[in-house]
């Protein structure tokens, strides 16, 4: 309960810290808002060339984009912020957060929660709601509870991928923007049709990482399509069961992280 | 209270060798200290740049984990049990901040007692103690970026101690900060030694503080420690002395001796000589002089600490 | 326009040109070794391109598989292919996410030693970015450029021209990219921090370069009012369009004189710029 109590206070301190940046934190929350309309836009723009793209209609790409974008900016808006590890390591605002007596990782994420983020997943969960009507689902109990439960399973596997990466900066300080070829990257794998890449390159992402049951085979699910790729049919409900085990090895590789950093100290 | 047994850190570094070539090699940051410090005791980790300093600090934090060796704070070891170990003691870097930049003094302390888990009332009176003795009053309710560094390292002070640590690390706390600050800094650090209740450590650059406030030094190099006593031990281990520093009307008469010390200086024809005191007290050694010689003003000056540091490391 | 130019490049009025050359490439090459000593960031910088590369090249190819003809905004495949590639590269070279340098020594007051120095700030910042753009070409535009024809077939240019214009574009897509930047970055000079602009610039110019898709693929309309209208496109979208040939010759030579255009007001107007900064810097004491 005191755990909790100083979590609360440390969202409260980050709250009021905002509020002292009334117009940036404006600008902030329009930007990236904006960021997201503009991902949602290129969709369109490329369907003015043509009306099936990988094998799929335009409203059929906006629900796997739509689920992206509500799942993404869901992992973004509470764990997106972990990116700046490496910012914390190198000023040494790691040791800070070490010194207190609570977890680094629910710490980091409490005292820099980004809140300009909010609108955007809003955003989101619009366009993945626009996305469901636009389709006329044939509504069954089973689709119903795969149409919540995809976004927040997405949420969670991208919040997953965001860890991952970001501990990479434990080992690698100047990694740079690399964790955002699979923190962004898979956003933009995820927001098409797998049919459009390439057979190693989607094997890679889709498989490999487990991308692919994360918005495109939920999508498929709901709309009623079998797999062109040939994935049965159950595979639309197991992204719960990619995001799990994406959470433990993140969890695992976080804690090898800080443990490594304990003993290099850089 | 803190214990280190063959404590000892080692890094990897990679070393250019040659055009693309690089070797690892290992460096020990802190090499095999041992050190018992009991409760109470405030005491003054020096060293030069890279010495070891903050390494044994993290030490000591659970920030980093020692390659080998023991250690223990409060009966805790520090890694495995760094959450609870951080509810009882407090950390000042110098370099670095606790408090919240945008947000007001008053504001950052209210988030710690959430964070440490204080209790209201001990909180408010732990907040009171530090508003007199560090002056807080007048920029309580100023946003931390605003603040004059002497301003924030007391509001530093203050958040360190609102959860009433029994051990208190120091990392250069008085660095950068201009003099009026830094008396301010120390003063409250001695009154807090003074009560026993808050064993120190404290690292510095700046030997004044440690004149001011530590009974014990422990100078640190290469990782290895090569003083661990009082000043007045260093002193006498390296022979520095206090010496008199006299002003005369006349030049002293040929010859002139003052038994248990040594001349050491004759500047401005003869007008002002310096003894450094052997074994002489100094109150002998002004009435041996005031006998002989016509004495217009004289001062007593404490051995330099910093010559004796310099000369330590030098030799180190 | 020509005679803001020659003053633009030159460093001070009073003395020779050849003194200013040696000046300006003195600041070129300094910006150039700064850059040299982030190797690391280097190659994790090209890994992430070439992951997008990978991304935006096989979407965009699927949109050419389904359009009429198979030429969506007119391109085909391997010229989408190479727009997407050199792109990738482009991106860094020309810079569109430079450093926010002024801006931070605005906000630090850093700002005003610039001002002791005997460079104007402009041409001084400009030779910094001229070497930042250097070690790009030599750095940057060779990983995506390698993977995009390993796995991809890539347009090759079939007029002599071609080549040496995409050059003379390229630089001016750094020049505008740099007028743009240091434009938004001084808007510090008013604001106290350049945050907020610095966002929306972020947001608007990959879109509005061509970074997510040719522009070609808009409304015409549109697209000939952005051309005209901003110099979005000249930062990126001009210097492929230029290497992949999608334009006939005239159109092509024309598209560099639009960007040559925009890059001569641009720098213009960050002097401008500068110069009520300064004075307000002078008077008001920063």
């Amino acid at each position: 309960m005191g755990e909790i109590g100083a979590y609360v206070a440390l969202l409260g301190g980050k709250l009021r810290s905002m509020a002292a940046y009334r117009t940036s934190f404006a600008i902030e929350l329009l930007s990236n808002l904006g960021s997201t309309v503009l991902d949602v836009v290129t969709v369109f723009v490329l369907y003015r060339a043509t009306a099936v793209v990988g094998g799929f209609s335009l409203a059929e790409s906006l629900l796997m984009t739509g689920l992206t974008a509500a799942g993404f900016t869901l992992a973004d808006m509470i764990v997106g912020n972990i990116d700046d590890l490496k910012r914390y390591v190198r000023t040494g605002t790691l040791d800070t957060v070490l010194i207190r007596p609570l977890r680094v990782l629910p710490q980091l994420i409490f005292m820099d929660l980004p809140l300009r983020k909010l609108l955007r997943l809003a955003f989101g969960i619009f366009v993945y709601a626009a996305a469901l009507v636009a389709n006329h689902i044939q509504w069954t109990a089973a689709r119903a509870l795969l149409a919540v439960v995809a976004p927040i399973a997405a949420g969670v596997f991208f919040g997953a991928i965001f860890v991952l990466t970001a501990s990479l900066a434990f080992w690698w300080v100047e990694s740079g923007e690399i964790g955002a070829s699979f923190t962004y990257g898979g956003r933009d794998f995820t927001s098409y049709p797998i049919t459009v890449y390439g057979d190693w390159f989607r094997d890679l992402f889709a498989y490999a990482l487990g991308f692919g049951l994360v918005a495109y085979q939920p999508a498929l699910a709901l709309l009623g399509r079998t797999d062109p790729l040939g994935l049965p049919a159950w595979a639309g409900y197991a992204a719960p069961l990619v995001a799990a085990p994406a959470v433990a090895i993140a969890a695992l590789v976080w804690g090898t992280g800080i443990r490594h950093y304990r003993s290099t100290g850089s | 209270m803190i214990r280190m047994q063959d404590l000892q850190k080692d890094f990897t570094v990679r070393v250019k060798a040659g055009r693309l070539r690089r070797e690892k090699r290992t460096v020990a940051a802190v090499d095999g200290v041992s050190l018992t410090i009991e409760r109470g005791e405030m005491v003054g980790y020096i060293g030069p740049n890279g010495a070891g300093k903050s390494t044994t600090l993290k030490m000591l934090t659970g920030v980093l984990a020692p390659t080998s060796g023991e250690v223990s704070v409060l009966g805790l070891t520090p890694v495995p049990q760094r959450t609870r170990l951080a509810l009882r003691i407090g950390v000042v870097f110098g370099q670095r901040s606790q408090l919240w930049w945008d947000l007001p003094l008053r504001e950052s302390f209210r988030l710690l007692r959430h964070v440490y888990r204080v209790p209201a009332a001990e909180h408010e009176a732990r907040l009171r103690r530090c508003r007199s003795l560090l002056d807080l009053d007048a920029f309580l309710d100023t946003p931390v970026r605003q603040l004059s560094l002497g301003q924030r390292m007391r509001g530093e002070l203050t958040a360190a101690l609102l959860h009433g640590p029994g051990v208190l690390f120091l990392d250069e706390p008085t660095i950068g900060l201009d003099v009026v600050s830094k008396q301010a800094v120390r003063s409250f650090l001695a009154e807090l030694g003074a009560t026993g209740d808050v064993t120190m450590v404290l690292t510095t650059h700046d030997l004044a503080d440690i004149e001011r406030l530590c009974h014990r030094l422990v100078v640190i190099d290469h990782g290895r420690v090569v003083h661990d006593g009082t000043i007045e031990a260093l002193h006498e281990r390296y022979g520095s002395r206090r010496s008199l520093v006299v002003d005369l009307d006349r030049p002293l008469p040929d010859g002139f001796t003052l038994p248990g010390a040594t001349l050491t200086g004759v500047e401005a024809d003869g007008h002002r000589v310096t003894f450094a005191l052997d074994t002489a007290s100094a109150g002998a050694a002004v009435a041996g002089l005031v006998s002989a010689a016509s004495v217009r003003d004289l001062s007593v000056v404490e051995p330099d600490i910093e010559d004796v540091v310099a000369r330590l490391y030098a030799s180190a | 326009m020509g005679g803001i130019d020659a003053s633009v490049l030159t460093i001070s009025p009073g003395r020779p040109l050849r003194a200013s050359v040696t000046t300006f490439g003195a600041l070129v090459g300094s910006g150039f070794r700064r850059y040299a000593t982030y190797r690391q960031a280097t190659i994790a910088g090209s890994f992430t391109n070439i992951v997008f590369g990978f991304l935006r090249c096989y979407v965009l190819l699927a949109v050419a598989a389904g359009a009429v003809g198979g030429r969506p905004g007119g391109y085909d495949t391997a010229q989408l292919a190479t727009f997407v590639w050199v792109g990738q590269g482009l991106l860094t070279v020309v810079g569109i996410w430079g450093p926010p340098d002024l801006s931070d020594r605005i906000r630090s007051g850093d700002v005003a030693s610039d001002l002791l120095r005997p460079v104007a700030p402009v041409t001084a910042y400009l030779a910094a970015d001229l070497g930042r753009f250097l070690h790009a070409v030599l750095t940057r535009m060779i990983g995506p450029l390698i993977v995009g024809a390993i796995f991809f077939t890539l347009a090759v240019p079939t007029r002599w021209q071609t080549v040496p214009l995409f050059a003379v574009s390229a630089v001016l897509a750094t020049i505008g990219s740099f007028g743009c930047r240091f434009l938004i970055n001084a808007t510090a000079y008013w604001l106290h921090d350049a945050r907020g602009p610095l966002v929306l610039w972020t947001l608007s110019s990959g879109l509005l370069a061509g970074l997510y898709f040719p522009l070609r693929m808009l409304p015409e309309w549109l697209a000939v009012t952005l051309w005209v209208a901003t110099p979005f496109p000249g930062l990126l979208q001009t210097p492929l369009d230029v290497l992949v040939e999608r334009d006939p010759p005239v159109q092509q030579a024309g598209l560099v004189l639009l960007q040559a255009c925009w890059a001569v007001a641009l720098l213009a107007l960050c002097r401008l710029v500068q110069h009520r900064a300064e004075r307000k810097l002078v008077v008001q004491g920063g």
